[in-house]
């Protein structure tokens, strides 16, 4: 067999696992690489900062449920990265970073763009690897595709050498995976699940409680078909939206921090909760002692170490959300001494004080005429997209007025920083999503804080004919921290005020995008009407009321029942 | 309270960093910590001892279980084990104070394993309680160093 140099092995491995786009940035650590994709049939996109290409990576993987892949130079290249590396591990993103490394001599004597990235990443990756030998890199490649999309995914660094991808190997024929340290549960125990179901059918107040473990294991049907066939009443994590139809009568829609109100009462007063895919974050819990202090706990994970880390769990299930789900509508299915129609019938008085909950206190706000409302802006996305876009957004404010009003029917609509939070998160994931389906609308919803933190990225989606829209919920704010400061720290908004915003309407022209504006809530349907039609990327900016805060909200430290109400 | 754990990795560079960083991240806290290679080179033996409540030594045994390069993790107490940890000394013998030391060093079936006119330095091996024990009893006469190994530990053959 002829012998290729390590990087054209490299991107062969690329295409053996199907990567058909990659994100990056060149720089003298990765020329080499960068000579070889010329040549195959791999996108290569061009971003303008090196967090933008992770966080492009992250967004195409989080749509497509695929592997997302970023190459970086060594040194800033690699740090540049960090950030969104860690973005995607808190959410369990199924990613491979490439980073190119100095030559392995330098290694270790502060050479020029040198940097220890495998050390820096350790706690923010599923795992990394240094390649110190060419003849390793071909299977350690093969590792990190295996390692990112099974059990628990995450993002796995790969540190290249450039002495190590240009060598010329031979490359190795494929072989099935098998790792003696590292074999995921998938099946769940016959035993558990048979005591998890026999608990469900004598709840008389269940709640299923679904989180992003659902989407990542494509589980969205089998949770639908179990919450309707026995009545249950749903609410999702940020993370678990769309994981479950928003628009279902059984959904709750959100719950936490700024979860609905019916949501976090049901979860109060619920005798049995079956949390799917959910690891349980203060965000969602509030006070630890008062969160579902009535409930037996059922919680399905495929990581071990989800189960009983905050909350103790009384039927724990380590398996993959789809196998476990499938497990408990066979049980169902096929239990003799069970009655389908009375159990599903038995939750409704529950759900009846559900829908009183909801009618007392639905997610709502207070028009104020031609002032726009942030969450109308919302309302009207959803209602003119149909539903049916791929949302991405910035983090704060606009992303919890998103994950409120926005229906997400469907799952993969929603690409969000949920774990990190990391603002600049939603430009370059909406480049990503939008260069994975060039046919879905995909709009980003920001804040003017936010979306500067990577708005360089418009000229990538200029560059690449990337339409997507971006939509600023402009109030010269930091505005969820200034919602803190007005409602805990007696309206003192020490460094949340944005003095200086630029035009975004002439920013968006300067990059060649189109810029449009609202300032009146009778301008708003048009805006995006027009942004919708026009194919070329656009910001629209909609100067909204500038101290509307979001609610419901649960304060940090206090019982999820304790919300301030609109 | 106190957990021996011992648990077998990959014997590759950074192996030790992620165990180490998985402890000073997550907040768990290392008493001690040894670590070797096998009898296989390319798979080393890292036996650590570490306090916590039962749920804490649960996410502890867990999160060491979910690094990629560790293959298993063993609460050693959970059954009957041995323990062993070694210890240097370097303790003060002057004329008046030799004949004592040597006596404890005996109690405690140590050895002498370097002397000088002014000091001895000892080898003591034993559980750790054993090892804090001779300690406590040679600090009066004059401890100018001490280094110890940290405990390692097996589990009991069956009985059966």
């Amino acid at each position: 067999m002829d012998k290729i140099s390590g990087s054209q092995a490299i991107i062969r491995c690329l295409q053996e696992e199907g990567v058909k786009i990659i994100f990056g940035f060149p720089g003298g650590a990765v020329i080499d690489l960068y000579d070889a994709l010329m040549d195959s049939d791999i996108t290569n996109v061009l971003v303008r900062h090196e967090q933008g290409a992770v966080h492009a990576a992250d967004g195409l993987a989080r749509v497509t449920g695929e592997v997302g892949v970023a190459l970086l130079t060594s040194g800033p290249g690699a740090t540049n990265g960090v950030t969104a590396i860690a973005t995607a591990y808190m959410d369990s993103i199924p990613m491979v970073i490439l980073t190119g490394q100095v030559p392995t001599p330098l290694i270790g004597n502060d050479a020029f763009q040198e940097v220890d990235i495998v050390g820096i990443t350790r706690p923010c990756t599923k795992h990394n690897y240094l390649v110190k030998d060419s003849k390793d890199l071909v299977p350690t490649l093969r590792e990190a595709f295996h390692i990112a999309r099974t059990g628990r995914p995450g993002p796995v660094l790969v540190d290249l050498p450039k002495d190590v991808v240009a060598k010329m190997i031979d490359f190795p024929e494929k072989k099935p995976i098998r790792m003696q340290n590292y074999q995921p549960n998938y099946d769940p125990h016959p035993g558990q699940i048979e005591k998890a179901c026999k608990k469900i059918i004598k709840a008389k107040n269940p709640v299923l409680y679904v989180g992003g473990g659902v989407i990542l294991s494509n589980a969205n049907e089998e949770l639908t078909e179990l919450a309707r066939k026995l009545n249950i009443p749903v609410t999702m994590t940020l993370m678990g939206l769309g994981g479950f139809p928003g628009s279902d009568p059984l959904s709750m829609g959100m719950l936490g921090m700024h979860g609905s109100y019916a949501a976090n009462m049901a979860v109060a007063n619920s005798d049995l909760l079956i949390a799917v895919g959910a690891r349980f974050d203060d965000r969602v819990t509030g006070r630890l002692d008062a969160f579902a202090p009535h409930a037996t706990i059922i919680h399905i994970d495929i990581d071990p170490t989800s189960i009983s880390k905050n909350v103790k769990v009384d039927i724990p299930i380590v398996a993959d959300c789809k196998q476990a789900l499938i497990a408990m509508n066979t049980w169902f299915n096929t239990a003799s001494d069970f009655n389908r129609e009375r159990v599903a019938a038995s939750h409704e008085p529950w759900r009846e004080t559900i829908n009183e909950w909801n009618s007392k206190h639905p997610m709502g706000y207070h028009s104020e005429g031609e002032i726009i409302k942030p969450q109308f802006v919302i309302e009207k996305l959803d209602e003119l997209t149909g539903g049916d876009a791929i949302i991405t957004t910035e983090v704060g404010q606009n992303q919890m007025w998103a994950a409120q009003f926005y229906k997400f029917n469907k799952p993969r609509c929603l690409a969000t920083s949920g774990g990190l939070g990391t603002m600049g998160y939603g430009l370059p994931a909406a480049i990503g999503a939008k260069m994975a389906f060039p046919d879905k609308i995909v709009i980003d919803v920001a804040g003017d804080g936010s979306i500067q933190m990577n708005i360089q990225e418009l000229a990538t989606a200029r560059q690449y004919n990337c339409p997507v829209k971006v939509a600023i919920l402009n109030n010269n704010y930091l505005g969820m921290v200034r919602q803190w400061q007005e409602l805990f720290y007696n309206k003192r908004y020490a460094g949340t005020v944005m003095e200086v915003t630029p035009d975004f309407v002439k920013l968006a022209e300067a990059y060649g995008a189109v810029g449009l504006r609202a300032t009146k809530t009778s301008e708003v349907e048009a805006v995006i009407k027009e942004a919708l039609a026009t194919d070329n990327t656009v910001i629209m900016d909609f100067t909204i009321a500038r101290e509307e805060c979001v609610f419901p909200m649960v304060p940090a430290g206090k019982a999820t029942t304790e919300m301030l109400l609109v | 309270m106190k957990h021996t754990i011992s648990v077998l990795l990959q014997n590759k560079p950074g192996v030790l960093s992620r165990v180490t960083g998985l402890f000073s991240g997550r907040g768990f806290n290392i008493e001690s910590l040894s670590v070797a290679e096998t009898m296989e080179p390319s798979i080393s033996c890292l036996t650590l001892v570490t306090r916590g409540d039962e749920s804490i030594i649960e996410q502890i045994t867990k999160q060491l279980h979910k690094l990629i390069d560790v293959i298993k993790v063993t609460d050693v107490g959970d059954s009957e084990y041995v323990e062993r940890e070694m210890v240097l000394i370097r303790v003060k013998a002057e004329a008046q104070t030799r004949a004592e030391v040597l006596r404890v060093i005996d109690i405690f079936r140590g050895k002498v394993v370097d002397v000088s006119p002014k000091s001895y330095a000892v080898e003591v091996t034993g559980s750790a309680s054993k090892v804090q024990a001779i300690i406590d009893i040679l600090k009066p006469i004059g401890i100018q160093e001490i280094v110890r190994t940290g405990t390692i530990a097996m589990a009991r053959a069956s009985k059966k």
